[in-house]
């Protein structure tokens, strides 16, 4: 049998786009600083996901996404890693990359919004096919417990603030709901009907919204990787502009200790 | 006197301490799970048994100790053809902060391609199949996809097995028969003992992952406990292997060719001027 790897060694193919330092750059075949010159960064970002182009409309929303859930509070637990890089004076770029990948949470951020943007695609698919909703939302829940992009870990029964504000901002846009922003409201619904009250929150429209755009669940997800990253930069700064080590300083007395009593190493 | 509850504190089996008189915000001593780390541990714990103490919570054995020896060297550098390694390489000879060199060995480390992904899945299949070859053959033969999408890529081959290997790695069987030699009596040997039978159900050889999942369930650690093991013990080479191209300079480090297979060529550039 062949290694596989056999055939991958040479040059490097690729369709994604290379450098020609001191001449010019290629982005999916396109030259960089000629053909997408004029390109918003939001709409270059998502064109290097998917490879198509968007309206300048569904640009609008894919910028409000992200703009809305932006929320430069120290408190959030990815944020807080770039606060606490800043007062511990780290760099910049550390606390932040680092904030962003601890944003990949089970609790919130995009291990909820692919799981919900999965669930939208296999719900839709199945509903298209005939199924009842109510059907596929028993069997989602006895397979997973939990549908993911429903309640919320801070404010489980509140109207998630971010679902009017960008309701609002598609309808300014002339964005109309299409058919998963519109199933991800009738799985709140339907969820209600069974019993169980989890408002939707912003992991299903933050998916459904691009979803409806034609992107797939993994693009909606690499899509989202910045979408909480504004809030970062001032958690940084703050705490870079407090004194080292004051952002949430604890107390030795803070620790909470409930393991074992004390005992002597060389005893035992 | 009654003290309000602080919402503000960490809860920890781990770590107590004590401040200082004069200063809430300094340790005069610190605990780790019931032992004084400055005033006893210091100087009499090895750095094994110190970290074996700090995620298990007792003192290891004398037989673990000498496993996660084994297992720390064995992991410690998988050199730099290693994409974590590489990944490090390449954030050394860039001149790129010590902490990023880690945070792409990390990274890049993490996946379910020779990574600590491929050990904590490895470690649930031991979980679940335990040291029944029937139990591994069923499911090494019709593995059970994930029931929804995950940020995680779905798995390619087997975890911890070779999907490039021709035969099961010297290093590999190295490795496998000095830790069986140490724990005799668990998941080590028995997959010593039946090391073929497991390759044929897989299609492909074992690899170094599958020896650090059965070592690490021998030791009793959980999925998630030997996935963050995995992923410290396999620092310190990429930490060197980045030290050493970062003071040799990126000339002398691979740069690759590319083959741009859609190359609209400068002539759009020169239109545009």
């Amino acid at each position: 049998m062949r290694n596989t790897l056999l055939d991958y060694e040479g040059p490097l193919r690729t369709r994604m786009g290379a450098c020609f330092p001191g001449q010019r750059a290629v982005f999916r075949g396109h030259d960089l600083h000629a053909d997408l010159k004029d390109m918003d960064w939001i709409e270059l970002y998502t064109f290097g996901i998917t490879g198509r182009r968007f309206s300048p409309q569904q640009i609008s929303v894919l910028h409000a996404l992200w703009t809305y859930t932006s929320y430069p509070d120290p408190r959030l637990w990815n944020n807080r890693v770039a606060a606490l890089a800043g007062s511990a004076r780290s760099t910049g770029a550390l606390g932040i990359a680092a904030a962003i990948a601890v944003s990949e949470a089970s609790i919130y951020g995009w291990q909820p919004e692919i799981a919900a943007a999965d669930f939208l695609v296999r719900a839709y698919n199945r509903t298209q096919a005939g199924e009842a909703l109510q059907v596929v939302l028993t069997q989602e829940l006895q397979q997973h417990r939990r549908i993911l992009g429903y309640g919320r870990p801070v404010a489980t029964l509140q109207v998630d603030e971010r679902i009017p504000a960008i309701l609002a901002h598609m309808g300014r846009e002339q964005i109309e709901q299409g058919p998963y922003l519109q199933l991800a409201f009738d799985i709140e619904r339907g969820l209600l009907q069974m019993g169980r009250q989890l408002p939707i929150n912003y992991a299903a429209v933050v998916v459904a919204i691009p979803l409806d755009m034609g992107l797939s669940p993994r693009e909606c997800y690499l899509f989202l990787q910045p979408s909480f990253m504004a809030g970062m930069p001032p958690c940084y700064m703050e705490a870079s502009e407090r004194p080292e080590g004051a952002t949430f300083p604890l107390r030795c007395t803070q620790l909470c200790y409930e393991g074992p009593g004390r005992r002597r190493w060389q005893q035992e | 006197m009654s003290h309000a509850v602080n919402p503000n504190t960490i809860r920890s089996s781990i770590w107590e301490e004590e401040p200082q008189a004069d200063n809430p915000f300094a340790a005069a001593a610190c605990y780790c799970r019931g032992y004084d780390v400055y005033g006893d541990l210091l100087g009499k714990a090895s750095y094994i048994e110190y970290m074996y103490l700090l995620f298990k919570g007792e003192r290891p054995t004398p037989g673990a100790i000498a496993a996660l020896e084994i297992l720390a060297v064995a992991l410690a550098n998988p050199g730099p053809r290693d994409p974590s390694v590489h990944a490090a390489m390449a954030a050394g000879v860039g001149g790129s902060t010590a902490a990023s060199v880690l945070m792409a060995a990390v990274a890049v480390g993490a996946g379910s391609y020779g990574g600590a992904r491929e050990v904590f899945l490895a470690l649930g299949a031991w979980e679940n199949n335990g040291t029944e070859l029937a139990n591994w053959c069923s499911s090494l033969a019709s593995p059970v996809p994930p029931t929804r999408l995950q940020v995680w890529p779905e798995l390619e081959h087997p975890a911890g097995f070779d999907p490039y290997g021709k035969h099961c790695a010297a290093p590999v069987l190295r490795t496998l028969s000095l830790l069986a030699d140490i724990l005799p009596a668990g998941c080590l040997a028995w997959l010593q003992q039946e090391r073929a039978a497991l390759e044929t159900a897989a299609g492909f050889p074992l690899a170094m992952t599958g020896v650090a999942a059965a070592a690490l369930a021998d030791l009793d650690f959980s999925p998630n406990e030997g996935e963050m093991l995995t992923l410290l013990l396999r620092l310190p080479g990429a930490a060197a292997h980045a030290l050493e191209q970062g003071k040799q300079g990126f000339r002398l480090f691979p740069f690759f060719e590319l083959d741009l297979e859609n190359d609209p060529g400068p002539s759009c550039q020169k239109e545009s001027k």
